[in-house]
């Protein structure tokens, strides 16, 4: 039997996480509501949890879409050391998925250009779907279960309504961390019911803003209660994520001890005079889906 | 209005007193039936800032923040696929305009109109009714039927006319006298904020 093309094979897979992301909450988000519904204090709270796991489970159970919101397509594909494929031809793949899971499903578009407002219909556009590239090495490939010579596509369709709250803040030295603690904290109290709570924060710190911009964004591809490998950062997510809990917003702004899921910081060194501190706010709703492809063209869904 | 159990009544849209909804209040449950009118961004923009007048009665409406995911089944006929409700505040400017010229007497959304609008609300006989953000499976199943569709070239930010049934629950969230629970929220949210402060 002749191999399938492997274009094809990420064309395919591409339109398949674009749609189980937008109708399966991945299992540690479902837990995490879960824990938050059983601790909720606040009436209102509890109720909004309850509507929240009732409306997980309806989509499950019918093949539904979980919120309306497609979204802006974000993907990283993650290649192994000997991965044989071209990395242009994959995001092409990748843009033709995300048409076909468009048209075919269908789903809302939502890509306009930024001053006609013109919209696409597809999902895709200029610098659409949003592009990154990761190179894995052996240990985080065999926790990701990738292949030497494999290729993993995560879809995150990210929701306007979190989307529209992301924050950036350049701090210098004199700052100290007491002000990069207190930024994030900020945010969500500004953000306040806005970004559909409880939230999972993901947290850029250190590079340059665009590098602490796109290290917000990646840390919401962590799973829920995993801790960044320095201990040091690791111990700030605690204490934040902690701190933010004592905010009082609660379950869709409402009121409630559970105004976040979770908090992740991913961190890169940055330049003696800056210390750069990005915010990126995903709502509960938590879209994001995965498919690890081996060189056989198997491949595998997961979160 | 009537009272199906000991917290949550029921209210039919359109209504026809337009100051019916003065005695609801901040934090009581309701659930809609009748119509609902889906509006967007982009839908209050071209009746508000190009002047292009609806043809749809909006005296008495419901209003709900959305663009739906929609299956095209002939011209001018739509079946629903997901509909599910947006952040309102960046729709916060309409609100005056809706109310006032339109009739507009309830605004259905997520997240809260801002504190300006309280004054609206008060004077027209306005509430701001809250759903559960990003649980479009359960609204979509509240949904019967999409009955008229009009700007349609704003696709997916049409003007739509929902059919519904037991829609909701729903939380009164802002009222006719002055209460936002969203204030309320946010405002203990940064006092606590300021306690926490002292010990970075």
């Amino acid at each position: 039997m002749p191999s399938p093309d492997p274009y094809a094979v990420v064309e395919e897979a591409a339109k398949q996480t674009y749609i189980r992301a937008l109708k399966l909450v991945p299992p540690d988000v479902k837990a995490a509501l879960r824990r938050a519904a059983d601790t909720e204090t606040s009436e209102t709270g509890r109720d909004t949890l309850g509507i929240i796991l009732q409306n997980i489970d309806i989509a499950e159970d019918n093949d539904m879409l979980v919120c309306q919101d497609t979204g802006t397509v974000v993907f990283w594909v993650q290649t192994g050391h000997d991965c044989a494929l071209n990395l242009a031809d994959v995001e092409a793949a990748v843009g033709r998925g995300t048409e076909r899971a468009t048209i075919e499903h269908p789903l809302r578009p939502n890509a306009v250009h930024p001053v006609t407002r013109a919209n696409t219909m597809t999902n895709t556009g200029r610098h659409l779907p949003a592009m990154h590239y990761e190179f894995p090495d052996e240990a985080e490939r065999a926790r990701l279960g990738l292949a030497a010579d494999g290729l993993r596509l995560t879809c995150l369709p990210k929701g306007s309504g979190s989307e529209n709250m992301s924050f950036l803040k350049m701090f210098v030295p004199a700052d100290g961390v007491a002000a990069v603690k207190r930024f994030v904290l900020e945010c969500i109290v500004d953000a306040g019911p806005k970004p559909c709570p409880p939230t999972i924060v993901g947290v850029g710190l250190g590079g340059t803003a665009d590098l602490c911009a796109a290290l917000a964004k990646r840390a919401l591809l962590r799973p829920l209660g995993t801790r960044n490998d320095d201990p040091v950062i690791a111990a700030l997510e605690v204490e934040l994520e902690a701190a933010a809990n004592e905010l009082g917003i609660g379950p869709m702004g409402l009121g409630g001890r559970n105004t976040i899921l979770g908090l992740a910081i991913e961190h890169a060194h940055t330049h003696i005079t800056q210390n750069p501190v990005a915010v990126n706010l995903q709502c509960w709703a938590a879209r994001r889906s995965s498919a690890t492809m081996g060189a056989d063209g198997a491949v595998e869904y997961g979160f | 209005m009537t009272r199906s159990n000991s917290d949550e009544r029921h209210i039919a849209f359109p209504i026809t007193d337009l100051d019916a909804l003065r005695e609801l209040r901040a934090g009581q449950k309701l659930r809609l039936d009748g119509t609902v009118i889906g509006i967007r961004d982009a839908t209050q923009i071209a009746i508000f800032d190009r002047g292009e007048k609806p043809r749809m009665d909006l005296r008495g409406a419901a209003l709900i923040h959305t663009a739906p995911n929609v299956r095209k089944l002939g011209p001018g006929r739509y079946e629903k696929v997901c509909i599910g409700t947006t952040t309102s505040a960046r729709m916060d400017r309409f609100t005056r305009g809706l109310m006032e010229e339109y009739g507009v007497r309830a605004i259905i959304g997520k997240g809260g109109l801002l504190a300006g609008s309280l004054p609206v609300l008060r004077e027209l006989g306005g509430v701001y009714l809250a759903i559960t953000g990003g649980a479009a499976a359960l609204e979509t199943t509240q949904i019967e039927a999409i009955e008229e569709v009009e700007f349609e070239e704003l696709m997916p930010e049409c003007l739509w006319k929902f059919r519904v049934k037991d829609f909701g629950p729903l939380i009164v969230a802002m009222d006719a006298h002055g209460r936002s629970l969203y204030e309320e929220v946010t405002a203990g949210a940064r006092e606590t904020l300021a306690g926490i402060v002292e010990r970075f």
